[in-house]
């Protein structure tokens, strides 16, 4: 079962660009590889990462089989107000991993 | 001057960028053609606004670390030349995000890496980057 | 004494070698930062160069950390980049977790995982009872077996990797201090005759690289001298976790040499001996590697 680590900043000040990084971990599987048989291991990544920030979009992306195991995703984004940082990671099985982190604006 | 490596890898990235203009002349796979013209919907792309750092020769393909900015861009896409598959990713921005982002992709083999953004008045850029990778001679 | 055939060409071969790895030096300046310095979450100042005790082979002891690229060195100075940190919170997991016919966790004799500061630095060590060398694989799966009632982990796999990391992260920062002599000395004298002996088709010995030839090139590889002070690490190649005798298996393989099982008395000799000639370097663990 993937586990996703979230770095993000507690507090910011209003209109501050934050940073956030994520790191989750999950093989990433690309369908490429032979099992000592010579099958192929089936494909089976993180498809995609969605980041909203008070409902709002704040990123989408689509991840593509070369992008590496245990995918890091390092992205900035300006705070207006205290809200909830919503994260998203979804696998080639339908399955998500989320994580939200509150950044409080004094 | 005597060929060292050190003179030759520099040789080889001063002459990739000589060959990548015009820009839609560069030589690249078909299908990475074909992935450049989906996303662009065939229109002309031009150099400038967007930046990719990579590093110039990769510890090891299986783990290469990226980043790109292109401030104000509605939506990135990464590609790797000579991969399997050229697909790395693509990105879409909201309006808080400033468009840039880190991540670290796989890279069977020395290949160009080619970012390109969507800007905000929906013209195209283009940065394409040499990344060389190597075969460990005893990693064990 | 007589030079024979053999002599002559293995002597031609190896100056042939060391032609090869001198020449492929310049590569090594342009992509390798060995004057870097260490600083792990902007705050925890790492020594990766340490004096050379006077008996020692080598003239500086200096860090695999060195010998990577910026992007690789860079990926160890932040816990958040440091990818081993899936792994620590995954040992954090088995730790807390309650395991075997006894219905103990680790955490419910030794409390806090941060009493384990000090060991990683000392360890291989002699144990009194057995006559054998102690590792920390074997002190965790004594634990599990004899304690906790528990099945013994595999040496090299995910959970005892997880575990070992975490445990070793610890004693990070601290210099390594293994003891060699007394009890330890038959272990040491053995280690460092595997250390010495070629092997193989290829008929090298660890030597050959790390001693004789680190910060040189063999090929496409960039020599360290094979310090073991951040192990477990983390390798790009294989996206995990990996232990000292996975590695030493994996040299033993290159050089086309049968290697030795993991948990052999011969690799524990051998991680005796790496691991004191790293004695002075900082413990690194986790340290992310090529």
């Amino acid at each position: 079962m993937a586990k996703a680590r979230v770095k993000a900043p507690k507090t910011a000040a209003a209109g501050e660009l934050v940073t956030i990084k994520t790191l989750v971990n999950h093989k990433m599987e690309s369908g490429r590889r032979k099992d000592g048989d010579g099958n192929l291991i089936p494909r089976k990544i993180i498809n995609a990462f969605t980041a909203t920030f008070g409902g709002e979009e704040v990123i989408s992306a689509k991840f593509e089989p070369a992008i590496s195991t245990n995918p890091y995703f390092q992205f900035s984004f300006t705070v207006p107000a205290t809200g909830d940082l919503v994260m998203q990671w979804t696998d080639d099985d339908g399955s998500t991993v989320e994580q939200t982190k509150t950044i409080t604006v004094a | 001057m005597s060929l060292t490596r050190r003179n030759a890898l520099a040789l080889g990235s001063a002459s990739f960028v000589v060959t990548l203009l015009p820009l839609n002349a560069f030589a690249a796979s078909d299908e990475t053609m074909a992935a450049i013209k989906s996303f662009t919907g065939g229109s002309a792309v031009s150099e400038g606004g967007i930046s990719l750092t990579t590093p110039e020769i990769a510890e090891n393909g299986n783990t290469v670390p990226i980043q790109f900015s292109a401030s104000g861009a509605k939506r990135v896409m990464i590609l790797a030349d000579g991969n399997p598959t050229p697909g790395v990713g693509t990105f879409n921005f909201g309006e808080l995000s400033d468009a840039s982002g880190s991540t670290r992709i796989r890279l069977a083999g020395t290949q160009n890496v080619i970012a390109l953004a969507e800007m905000a008045d929906g013209s195209f850029a283009q940065v394409a980057k040499t990344v060389k990778v190597t075969i460990g001679g005893c990693g064990g | 004494m007589r030079i024979t055939r053999e002599d002559q060409i293995m002597k031609k071969f190896s100056r042939t070698l060391t032609c090869i790895f001198a020449l492929s030096t310049i590569v090594s300046v342009a992509i390798a930062d060995e004057d870097a310095e260490l600083v792990i979450n902007g705050e925890l100042d790492i020594s990766t160069k340490a004096a050379a005790p006077a008996d020692s082979a080598l003239d500086e002891l200096i860090s695999g950390w060195r010998f990577r690229t910026n992007e690789t060195q860079a990926l160890q100075m932040d816990d958040f980049d440091n990818p081993s940190f899936i792994f620590i919170e995954q040992g954090e997991d088995l730790y807390a977790k309650v395991d075997g016919s006894e219905g103990k966790s680790c955490a419910s004799c030794h409390e806090d995982v941060a009493s384990f500061k000090g060991l990683k630095s000392s360890l291989p060590r002699h144990n009194a009872s057995t006559g054998k060398l102690d590792t920390m694989e074997t002190l965790v799966n004594n634990c599990r077996t004899e304690r906790m009632g528990a099945e013994p982990w595999k040496w090299s796999k995910g959970k005892m990797t997880a575990m070992t990391s975490l445990i070793s992260l610890q004693s990070r920062g601290m210099a390594i201090n293994v003891k060699v002599d007394g009890d330890a000395a038959n272990a040491y004298e053995l280690g460092k005759d595997l250390y010495y002996t070629r092997v193989g088709q290829l008929d090298m010995s660890c030597a050959n690289c790390h001693e004789d030839n680190y910060g040189n090139m063999i090929r496409a590889d960039h020599l360290s001298q094979g310090q073991i002070n951040g192990f477990p690490t983390y390798r790009l190649k294989n996206a995990k976790m990996n232990s000292v005798h996975a590695r030493f298996k994996g040299c033993m393989k290159n050089i086309r040499a049968t290697p030795f099982k993991e948990g052999s008395d011969e690799f524990r000799a051998l991680e005796l001996y790496v691991a004191s000639r790293g004695n002075g370097l900082s413990v690194e663990s986790p340290s992310v590697r090529n």
